[in-house]
């Protein structure tokens, strides 16, 4: 499918497209900086306060095991997250863009 | 000490018809799949007839490998708590490559993620050097594969290791020969569903023996070896914990089998889909790893499992023996073997993909070929991939090549995610900035690790490594960041800025995507 150069120029243009790209950009990269402050939070805790990790939460148990395990699923969550935001907002504010686009 | 028997080692009747019935019902499967598999599409990205869910397990299975499985079971059995780390690095990826790449990926490519490159740089010089990245990232980790399928036949079934590379050779090169992305689809999913089961399977029978309760496992292990339950001296250079977790986590999103998997997909929906799904399945596989390889420090014994193997590799198999005998030993070996078998097909796929799509048709041929011609030299690629791959695995039998995983990733990172993602996020990004950055990734990556301890020292037993860092991911990823952006604005391109803003129409609303 072709849509002709000047019609391109204006959705391009157009505040629509302007505000759903920057909303999805707004989006995946606060979601990027959440996982990776996990991520480098644990990966920093190790190196340098290991004590952090080692606080005993049981007569064995320390705290690093449910921190670890919990960022696993943290991070599955966090694809979920993105799933449900894209499938619902996204792609409806996609499909009205692209009606627009397909009806020239 | 702790002592036990195995049959480690000896033949295995469970193993050898478990792992016959698998090859059988993939080879039946690449039968089918072959009467389908005669357009580019059809052999590159199975015609893109591949659902969300099923792309999710064949993700997993293709990263889900034997190292994963036996290789951080083993590392968890003998250091507690440090194993954990490198799940956790391994599966943070996959949150990154959903928000940053997938979507991109799919809407832009059409077979290889070095299509969303050429889609507004010039074609010849970017296909170059994008393919030195993958062709690099898939031959390290092809040798890891090849070399670890032998040693680990060899210990499990008692056959030589070259015949067991020859084997692996032969089986994988008839998946991907024939069946092309179907078939290494449906393999990649049986193995991924073989995978799964079977560590679950093994999991709650080893939690049979501590009241179903994970909790007593962990205690049990603490009272036995001391703090195992704390992070230990695995990390103690900051910088090094930095530079190895940036390889893990955005390698990733730089594998090329891993990407072209993304193609395989109707539309940009079924692709996060399949991250969710890949996400969840990899993180519940690493938390059974976890649970595995406490289960064999506490029911085999550290020192049981380090005189196997000094990396403990062969801890979930010793485990397996000890919790449900001699059959369930076989099962889990046949499901390795199964593993590494589905992870090089994916590999050797990729390169072939590389070879045939972008150096062939689009470098050699200027775009100007027919589709008959297309898979066939795709076809000869394949074959010429797994024959190199055999004769790699049989070059580096014995070797230590434990570093090649993490080599692969450190290329990944450097040289195929930095060039990939300034040309979907940045619009003043040119040919000779993605050229330089890959070339400057993938070159530093290589001398950087070879100066590194994990080579000069451990390998090449040198007194001090010239370069601190075991892993150069640090020092390499950013400097392909910086040599991209530097080069870049040094060199403007026009029609590369104007077909930017064209590209998002397809990167944000998918029209016009393949």
């Amino acid at each position: 499918m072709s849509v002709s150069a000047e019609r391109v120029r204006d959705i391009i243009e157009s505040e629509k497209f302007k505000n759903l790209v920057k909303k999805r950009l707004k989006f995946s990269i606060t979601l990027t900086i959440i996982i990776l402050a996990v991520y480098f939070g644990f990966i920093l805790s190790i190196a340098f306060y290991k004590e952090f990790l080692s606080i005993k939460i049981g007569e064995h148990i320390t705290l690093g095991l449910p921190i670890g395990i919990g960022i696993i699923i943290f991070a599955w969550l966090l694809t979920g997250v993105y799933t449900r935001w894209a499938n619902k907002d996204y792609d409806k504010a996609v499909r009205e863009l692209r009606n627009e686009v397909l009806k020239n | 000490m702790d002592t036990i028997q195995t049959s480690i080692g000896q033949v295995n009747i469970a193993s050898i018809i478990i792992f016959f019935l698998f090859v059988a019902v993939t080879l039946v499967i690449t039968y089918w799949a072959a009467k389908k598999t005669k357009t580019t599409s059809e052999f590159y990205a199975a015609d893109r007839s591949i659902s969300g869910f099923q792309n999710g397990l064949a993700l997993s299975g293709d990263y889900m490998s034997a190292a994963s499985f036996l290789g951080i079971a083993g590392m968890v059995s003998l250091r507690g708590y440090d194993g954990l780390i490198y799940s956790i690095g391994f599966l943070v990826g996959w949150p990154l490559v959903m928000f940053l790449i997938a979507e991109p990926l799919r809407n832009l490519g059409k077979f290889t993620f070095a299509d969303v490159l050429a889609y507004r740089l010039r074609q010849k010089p970017v296909r170059i050097a994008s393919s030195v990245g993958s062709l690099m990232t898939i031959t390290f980790y092809l040798i890891a594969q090849m070399v670890g399928a032998g040693s680990l036949i060899t210990v499990l079934f008692g056959l030589p290791y070259e015949a067991a590379v020859v084997i692996v050779g032969v089986v994988m090169i008839s998946y991907v020969l024939f069946g092309g992305m179907l078939a290494t689809t449906w393999v990649q999913i049986i193995k991924a569903v073989l995978l799964l089961s079977g560590a679950t399977l093994l999991v709650i029978m080893t939690l049979s023996h501590f009241a179903m309760n994970p909790i007593n496992l962990f205690e049990q292990a603490a009272m036995k070896y001391k703090s195992v339950l704390e992070p230990g001296g695995f990390i103690t250079n900051p910088w090094d914990a930095i530079s190895l977790g940036l390889a893990l986590i955005l390698g990733t999103a730089g594998l090329p089998h891993i990407l072209m998997r993304f193609f395989t997909v109707p539309d940009a929906k079924q692709a996060r889909k399949s991250v969710f799904v890949a996400t969840g399945f990899i993180g519940y596989f690493y938390i059974l790893t976890f649970v595995i390889g406490f289960g064999a420090m506490v029911l085999v014994g550290q020192d049981v499992v380090s005189s196997f193997d000094k990396g403990g590799n062969m801890a979930a198999l010793l485990l397996a023996e000890s919790v449900g005998g001699q059959f369930f030993l076989g099962f889990i070996a046949a499901v390795a073997f199964a593993t590494i078998l589905a992870v090089v097909a994916g590999l050797t796929l990729s390169g072939a993909s590389t070879l045939s799509h972008d150096l062939y048709v689009n470098v050699f041929k200027k775009g100007k070929t027919n589709e008959a011609g297309e898979v066939r030299v795709a076809r000869i690629a394949t074959l010429g991939i797994g024959v190199v791959a055999v004769l790699l695995g049989l070059i580096f039998k014995g070797q230590n090549v434990a570093f090649m995983v993490g080599l692969a990733f450190a290329i990944a990172a450097s040289a195929n995610f930095p060039s990939l993602l300034m040309s979907i996020m940045w619009k003043k990004f040119t040919t000779k900035g993605a050229v330089y950055s890959i070339i400057t990734g993938a070159l530093l990556a290589i001398i950087l690790i070879i100066l590194s301890p994990t080579v000069w020292v451990d390998i090449f037993k040198n007194e001090t490594a010239i370069f601190p860092l075991k892993n150069p991911a640090l020092i390499s990823m950013s400097a392909a960041f910086i040599m991209g952006i530097i080069v870049s604005l040094f060199t403007k391109e026009p029609e590369a800025e104007n077909m930017f803003e064209d590209e998002k129409l397809r990167t944000y609303l998918g029209i016009g995507a393949e």
